[in-house]
């Protein structure tokens, strides 16, 4: 059996484990729903215009803030990377900056910048450039010497060296870090609208309908529809991985 | 030679730091916003709120017992949990590949959930208080360190493999004795970003199912609009992610000597 | 002490199946030293693992001290080709050494005892707590040489155990094996693909054919048991027994 095909075997043992003891009650079902009744929801959650365009423009959000994380973060990686001066001078200030969580930031960039879409992305946009940050830098570290030696043995110019030889390199990494910028940028994005009752975006339609009237099956089912498009950007974004980066040998 | 260079490195950083925080000041005073207060004004309220004690004690006030130390204690543990479940079924499954193949879909499933949306689900179930906290942060930070394991696990050198089997080394030991500090170097660095994780959940669940602790400190302070103390919370917050890491760092530094030197020589 | 009858090792399943080794028989006397020799490819190392007990034997007997090789036994030691990589980098030189030591009913400190002996006999004993990756590779595959003999195994398999050595360090191995034969009273079964180690080294040499594997030759190798680098292999029978090898392997 295929890895892909037993993946799917084992989700659907969980999903019956799962109706089957939500059935016999072995889980109370105002707590945690069933998944049929999930399901049901999600159904119903997506009849819903209202809640159509909410989901859109979380999308929409979401695809701006990682696309921003990624054109901020990879030429900083690029630059901090090749400068080992650099990287080790603010070494101390981006290891302060980054415990910093964005969601404690979200009641102070709201009341400096106000209500609205923007908050969101750039709370998103800082949280997940640190995964491409990392990557890039962390990528352009391991390019094996001998590449280099070798392209310089042939007197190749630095550009040609940079460009031919170490960003193919850095590539893998970098996609590394993208795809896992993409999931950090679509949890702060949910969880900011999920905290800030902006009214914009999916996460508030499930705090508003689901958390605050206590409907508690629609939290789930917001919940499953999180999880279910995180786990396909992931697995999309891995792939393309696989099919175009698959001659990397130690693989980011 | 070698020490001169860590101590120039060492000068370098925290002088750009020191920069960082001039320009701060200036800025901060020149805007003039109350929402954002000065470096200096924001160290006056940490010291107010917890460094107010008696040199005995290294200066840390009372505001350090309701404040700071359920927070830790929250983080500590909900991390080690996290950690202790992440490593041994990580393993299990790097050992099993089979089964790691199965669980595959539902595990990048529960991976993707933002654990902020389960946050009402945690309080519905454990109320206020702490097992919400560390339900909420164990299933957010497990994954790291879990997918790490697994990764680990998987890829032990066949070398070794053989060569544990050509001795007839059994199952409990190869599993503890080979492929746990052949796994190590993998597992240490899920460990890093899985502390990272960990403290964010803290304070994300303080701001909601909490009555003490930094989160609840900052929300309460964003609530009556004193922003100089949310400001030092926040401050708190990154002064001990910063710690933390830096301790981890240390700790595996000391426990993977062996990996550090061999990269050091291949490299 | 060994008996390969009619061993045959098969690759795949079905219509991608190839046959690997074809009916591969021979002996190991107790106390001999026999090397195996043949093109690369040739399946030497399925071969070796398999007696080894590391792969399953699908068709043929395998026979140690008559009894039948059926998993892993546990009067057998191996030495790999890739020292580096076959020693744990996380223990010391004396760990490694005692490692394969610890699921037997020795106490520490007879453990102890053994792993320090055998490092002193292969003139290790003063890096013992060192760790294998601050040695030169000669002094890491004597490790693991101390390591199988601590091991006090009635046969010894070594998989090109010299393939990944500079020549001079090579030649210093080569003697080691020879003590160990001698001084140890060890059975040695050697796989290799230099010729004149395999008449420097062996009382018999095996020589394989390319894929699929049989047995082309066995040459007794009648040279004094006392061997020197130099004049052993200046010596005429010396040059007309890897001659003979040489001719057999073109086969």
């Amino acid at each position: 059996m295929r890895k892909s095909v037993r993946g799917i075997v084992g989700l659907l043992i969980f999903l019956c484990l799962w109706q089957l003891a939500s059935q016999l009650k072995l889980i109370d079902p105002t707590f945690v729903p069933g998944p049929l009744q999930v399901a049901g929801r999600v159904g119903q959650l997506f009849g819903q215009a209202e809640f159509r365009v909410d989901f859109v423009a979380t999308v929409l959000a979401w695809l701006i803030a990682t696309l921003a994380a990624t054109a901020i973060a990879v030429p900083l990686g690029l630059l901090l990377g090749s400068l080992p001066l650099l990287r080790n001078a603010t070494s101390a200030v981006v290891d302060l900056l980054r415990p910093i969580p964005s969601v404690t930031l979200i009641p102070l960039v709201l009341t400096a910048f106000g209500d609205g879409a923007q908050i969101k992305i750039i709370l998103a946009t800082f949280a997940s450039i640190w995964p491409i940050l990392f990557n890039v830098i962390y990528g352009l570290r391991e390019v094996d010497p001998l590449f280099v030696d070798t392209a310089r043995a042939f007197r190749t110019s630095r550009l040609r060296t940079a460009l031919a030889v170490r960003l193919p390199y850095v590539t893998p990494f970098a996609l590394t870090g993208i795809r896992m910028s993409a999931a950090i940028s679509l949890v702060v994005i949910v969880s900011t609208e999920f905290l800030s009752n902006s009214g914009i975006g999916f996460g508030s339609f499930v705090v508003i309908n689901g958390e605050q009237s206590g409907d508690i099956p629609m939290v789930f089912g917001g919940v499953v529809v999180a999880g279910i498009l995180g786990a396909a950007v992931n697995s999309m974004l891995q792939g393309v991985q696989n099919r175009w980066f698959s001659w990397v040998g130690k693989a980011a | 030679m070698f020490a001169n260079s860590k101590l120039t490195a060492f000068v370098q950083r925290w002088l750009v730091f020191a920069i960082f925080v001039l320009v701060w000041q200036w800025a901060a005073t020149a805007t003039n916003n109350v929402v954002f207060p000065t470096p200096l004004a924001i160290i006056g309220r940490v010291q107010q709120l917890w460094l107010n004690g008696p040199p005995s004690r290294l200066f840390l006030g009372s505001g350090i017992n309701t404040d700071v130390l359920p927070s830790v204690g929250r983080l500590a543990g909900g991390w080690a949990i996290a950690s202790v479940i992440g490593i041994v079924l990580g393993i299990a499954l790097g050992l099993v590949p089979v089964l790691a193949d199965y669980a595959s879909a539902v595990l990048a499933f529960m991976r993707a959930v933002p654990p902020v949306m389960l946050v009402p689900v945690f309080l519905v179930l454990f109320h206020i208080g702490t097992p919400m906290q560390l339900a909420t942060i164990v299933f957010g930070s497990i994954w790291p360190v879990l997918l790490n394991s697994v990764d680990g696990a998987r890829s032990v050198d066949p070398i070794k493999v053989d060569t544990a089997r050509a001795y007839r080394i059994g199952r409990v030991r190869w599993i503890v004795s080979v492929v746990l500090p052949a796994a190590s170097p993998k597992i240490f660095a899920g460990l890093r970003i899985n502390l990272a994780f960990a403290l964010i959940l803290m304070v994300v669940s303080e701001l909601v199912g909490s009555a003490d602790g930094v989160g609840y400190q900052i929300t309460n302070a964003e609530g009556t609009f004193d922003y100089r103390t949310m400001w030092a919370g926040i401050a708190l917050v990154s002064v001990l992610g910063f710690v933390l890491n830096r301790l981890l760092v240390a700790v595996e530094n000391r426990a993977l000597a062996w990996h550090h030197s061999t990269r050091l020589l291949e490299g | 002490m060994l008996d390969v009858i009619e061993f045959s090792h098969t690759y795949g399943t079905g219509t991608k199946a190839h046959l690997a080794i074809d009916e591969v028989s021979f002996r190991v006397d107790a106390g001999e030293i026999v090397c195996v020799v043949g093109p690369s490819g040739c399946g030497k190392t399925t071969l070796l693992k398999s007696v080894a007990g590391l792969h399953r034997i699908d068709s043929g007997e395998l026979r140690l001290r008559g009894k039948q090789i059926r998993g892993v036994p546990g009067d057998l030691a191996v030495v790999f080709q890739d020292y580096s990589r076959s020693l744990f980098p996380w223990l010391n030189v004396a760990s490694n050494v005692e490692f394969p030591l610890r699921g037997t009913s020795l106490s520490r400190a007879q453990r102890r005892e053994r792993a320090a002996e055998a490092l002193a006999w292969v003139g290790l004993a003063d890096v013992a707590r060192k760790h294998p990756w601050q040695l030169s590779g000669g002094m890491q595959q004597r490790v693991a040489i101390a390591r199988a003999l601590a091991y006090r195994p009635a046969l010894m398999l070594m998989d090109e155990p010299f393939a990944s050595v500079d020549a001079q360090t090579r030649a210093e191995l080569e003697d080691l094996v020879l003590r160990v034969r001698t001084e140890q009273d060890m059975t040695i079964l050697l796989v290799t693909h230099d010729i004149d180690e395999s008449v420097y080294l062996g009382d018999r040499v095996l020589v394989l054919s390319e894929s699929p594997t049989t047995v082309v030759d066995t040459l007794k190798v009648d040279l004094p048991r006392e061997r020197d680098q130099i004049l052993t292999r200046a010596s005429t029978e010396f040059v007309r027994l890897r001659s003979e090898v040489a001719r057999q392997l073109r086969h």
